[in-house]
């Protein structure tokens, strides 16, 4: 796959593993991982909002790991496993931090929604929140202009108590 | 952003060499800072040097019973590693206090110490600045200066260090292991960054070519006394309008050696290792830490805006150390003070 329009610009060969299925590409080195999914992959769930690291919305998993994607050049994770949104459930199989999202109204117009879910899921693998105090601490990568922080900590608090959910999701 | 070249250094050697070879290129780690400037167009060089494979992921325990950390360690699996945690529990509540936690799984340790700052001006093409235009003039002297320096800054420049890592790094007087054309040297913290005097386009005193390969931490009696209070504009996620990463180790009542590093304040972290020497044998009291509060910000100048600093820093070293002393440092997800 192509992006950019000469080819007199430097392209890398670059092969990513998005949500499960390999991708080669041939990148010029200044497109960013968050412009790789929404342009030619078409993955839209994952948004651009400030494009500055300071809001969160673009958060993805690499490697397991939650980022920043509007930060990262995609050439510079050449091999990696990248998990968008659209790779932790379907609306038909919704994974827990999904569904519970749904059922604790944790958002309101929806665009911080997708980087809060893949940061949530990153810091359920982490394993370091213990408390309401802890996930809100460690959500604060996700900036939510509608305010509808009080239940995304409600929707991330249920999922990690409930570990058995969580297991299950995992397997 | 600009286009530019890139090529992926496999080797330290090769990285180097490359740095060696053109001179307007820099090195991409974790891109936070970066790719940050480059989109603002405040960095726009020729090439990049991606050191992503080299071999510099490691947190290693040397013979001699320091800490290795390697450049390309990310600040969360320095903060999380049960290593540091036990034995520099200082730096790890410092980069817990710092950016997100999408940002410090992203950000390395070499880049944390290299990142710039987060000046307005800085940011913005528009504007003069010598830190980005040598020669054009400091916008911030004179313009708004709330987040600017109070000590240590010059007629060309009043910018600040935006690192929390680097400030509990010179508290505890960490070393920088350094790579360059003329081989590895040893930097000591207080020696990597530096103040902007007639150069502020210099925010540290690596030697062109060279380039970060570890920082070193030697064991310490800081332990059971230690703080790291941050003071920002919103309780997370924010930079630090003044910070302190204070440590202390208290014997038979007195304090034996004491440590204060400030952030938010200058050019780099401050710390006045001549002046913490004075406190030697003092009582570790609220009244001894006004005294060290008073002599570290002597020579403190506000540039109007940011006047406020001056008294903020003051109860913020009073408040750091009080907390070091009793064995209570600041709690990083509930700040409440304690």
């Amino acid at each position: 796959m192509e992006t950019g329009a000469s080819h007199s610009l430097p392209s890398i060969p670059v092969t990513l593993t998005v949500n499960g299925e390999r991708h080669r590409f041939e990148l010029h080195p200044w497109v960013t991982l968050l412009d790789l999914l929404r342009g030619p992959l078409q993955l839209t769930g994952t948004k651009k909002g400030c494009d500055q690291g300071q809001c969160g919305a673009c958060t993805v998993l690499i490697d397991g790991e939650r980022i920043n994607s509007c930060l990262k050049l995609a050439v510079s994770v050449d091999g990696a496993e990248i998990t968008t949104v659209e790779g932790l459930g379907t609306p038909e199989n919704m994974h827990p931090l999904q569904k519970a999202f749904l059922e604790h109204d944790a958002y309101q117009c929806g665009y911080c929604t997708p980087g809060q879910i893949c940061s949530a899921a990153g810091l359920l693998a982490e394993g370091h929140a213990h408390s309401r105090a802890d996930i809100r601490e460690l959500m604060s990568g996700n900036l939510c202009r509608c305010g509808a922080y009080t239940n995304i900590a409600d929707a991330v608090e249920e999922v990690m108590g409930n570990q058995a959910v969580l297991r299950e999701a995992a397997e | 952003m600009r286009p530019f070249d890139y090529t992926r250094a496999e080797t330290v050697r090769e990285a180097v060499a490359a740095l060696v070879a053109n001179p307007e290129a820099q090195l991409l780690a974790g891109g936070t800072n970066l790719v940050d400037l480059m989109k603002y167009e405040v960095a726009h060089p020729a090439a990049i040097i991606d050191i992503n494979h080299l071999p510099l992921r490691q947190i290693e325990e040397l013979a001699d019973g320091s800490l290795r950390i390697g450049a390309l360690v990310s600040n969360a699996a320095v903060a999380y590693d049960s290593r540091v945690k036990e034995r520099y529990p200082l730096l790890a509540s410092a980069i817990l206090a710092g950016a997100s936690p999408q940002l410090r799984n992203a950000a390395t340790t070499g880049g944390n110490l290299l990142q710039r700052t987060r000046c307005y001006y800085f940011y913005d093409p528009s504007s003069p600045c010598n830190k980005r235009e040598p020669g054009s003039g400091c916008s911030a002297i004179g313009g708004v200066n709330r987040i600017h320096a109070i000590l240590g800054a010059s007629d060309k420049c009043i910018a600040v260090h935006p690192s929390d890592m680097c400030v509990a790094l010179a508290a505890l007087a960490a070393t920088v292991e350094v790579e360059g054309p003329e081989g590895r040297r040893y930097i000591p913290f207080a020696e990597f960054h530096r103040l902007p005097g007639d150069h502020p386009e210099r925010d540290n005193t690596l030697a062109p070519g060279e380039m970060v390969l570890a920082v070193r931490l030697e064991g310490n009696h800081f332990v059971p006394h230690h703080s790291y209070l941050k003071l920002r504009d919103r309780l997370s996620f924010a930079f630090a309008l003044v910070s302190v990463a204070a440590a202390m180790d208290i014997a038979d009542g007195e304090i034996v050696d004491l440590r204060v590093a400030l952030g938010g304040v200058a050019h780099m972290p401050w710390r006045d290792s001549l002046a913490e020497a004075e406190f030697a044998g003092a009582p570790p009291t609220e009244e001894t830490f006004r005294k060290v509060a008073v002599r570290l910000l002597a020579g403190a100048k506000g540039q109007g805006g940011n006047d406020f600093k001056i008294p903020l820093a003051h109860r913020a070293i009073v408040r750091a150390l009080s907390q070091a002393a009793a064995g209570t440092p600041q709690d990083q997800t509930v700040k409440a003070f304690q």
